[in-house]
């Protein structure tokens, strides 16, 4: 959909339609660049051992891939408030939850799940049923 | 959509819908794709749920600090993120029109995504030589479902991407293909962000402890 024309989606027609949206060498090129050093970083802290922590390490790189996969969001799939009449952001805020459902509470549930098992050894879990 | 009574004949009002002709074909493919992938991204937080639960279960096999080499992860890395720009490229083509740099661009795309397809197969095969197939461990069965899965995904979007160029070739970029190409475009830019997940979260954390 056209970006400086706010016009109803039915209005504009088919071919046309999602093209305005596909952006421009410059957007491409700022995403690139940005996804690149947004790559290169955690690559660098993980491979480098850049921090003692690997705690801190954990925080910045996943801090930074949420930063990248915002950064792939708007300049290489065009994402904004305006596309397919707010449809397509409201898929993603719905997915999104979704998503941090499913993963937070699968982690969190079988943590504590392992957490009060009894231990077991090796030889025990072979040996098990 | 809005619809128009008018009084027929007896006086009982006959209601039909008046915007019929501005919903063209494939008017909404775009947004029915877009959920599409959506509900594929549910697939992966799937997948990344099990990775997070398995993650640590080595049975005695390796540890993700001897089971990755970063650098080819790296390089995996880059693979898949020239593709995408390259991509990017070949819409700005097709926005001018220009089928033959659209071809050229695509082409570019395919051997770079051909180039991540055969470094992720060279990492599996190394991974099986060594006896740590999936069957090894729960770590080992959630990293090969969530990786392969992307792999996967990555293959599909090489064949469709061969498909289209043909499509191309043969009919020029009808608006037609250049709504196939867009959803090529959405789909070979999700994985990429999947990728980003599975770097972070699989191979740099892993390593990491």
């Amino acid at each position: 959909m056209s970006a400086d024309a706010p016009a109803p989606h039915h209005d504009t027609p088919t071919g046309h339609d999602h093209t305005a949206a596909h952006g421009s060498l410059k957007g491409y090129l700022t995403g690139f660049v940005l996804s690149v050093i947004l790559t290169a970083i955690p690559f660098w802290l993980v491979m480098d051992h850049v921090f003692a922590s690997p705690g801190w390490t954990a925080v910045t790189i996943l801090f930074l891939a949420a930063v990248q996969i915002f950064v792939h969001m708007v300049y290489f799939l065009h994402m904004n408030t305006r596309s397919e009449g707010g449809w397509a952001m409201m898929a993603l805020v719905f997915t999104l939850v979704m998503v941090i459902i499913t993963l937070s509470g699968s982690i969190w549930v079988m943590y504590h799940l392992n957490a009060n098992m009894m231990p077991m050894t090796p030889s025990m879990a072979m040996n098990a049923p | 959509m809005t619809t128009q009574a008018i009084p027929a004949g007896n006086g009982a009002p006959t209601f039909y819908v008046t915007e019929e002709e501005h919903h063209p074909e494939g008017g909404s493919t775009m947004l029915g794709f877009w959920i599409y992938l959506m509900s594929d991204c549910l697939i992966f937080a799937c997948l990344f749920a099990c990775y997070g639960v398995l993650g640590h279960s080595y049975a005695g096999g390796p540890s993700p600090r001897e089971a990755f080499e970063l650098p080819l992860i790296a390089l995996n890395t880059a693979m898949l993120l020239f593709s995408s720009i390259t991509y990017g490229f070949a819409m700005l083509a097709m926005e001018r029109n220009s089928r033959s740099q659209t071809l050229l661009w695509l082409a570019v795309t395919w051997l770079f995504g051909a180039a991540f397809i055969g470094i992720e197969l060279h990492e599996f095969a190394g991974l099986i030589a060594e006896g740590n197939g999936p069957w090894r461990s729960g770590f080992l069965t959630s990293f090969f479902s969530l990786v392969g899965t992307h792999g996967l995904h990555v293959t599909s979007g090489l064949i469709w991407m061969i498909v289209l160029m043909v499509q191309t070739v043969q009919k020029g970029l009808i608006p037609a293909n250049k709504r196939r190409l867009m959803c090529l475009s959405m789909f070979w830019h999700f994985l990429d962000v999947v990728w980003i997940g599975v770097f972070t979260f699989v191979y740099l954390m892993g390593v990491l402890g």
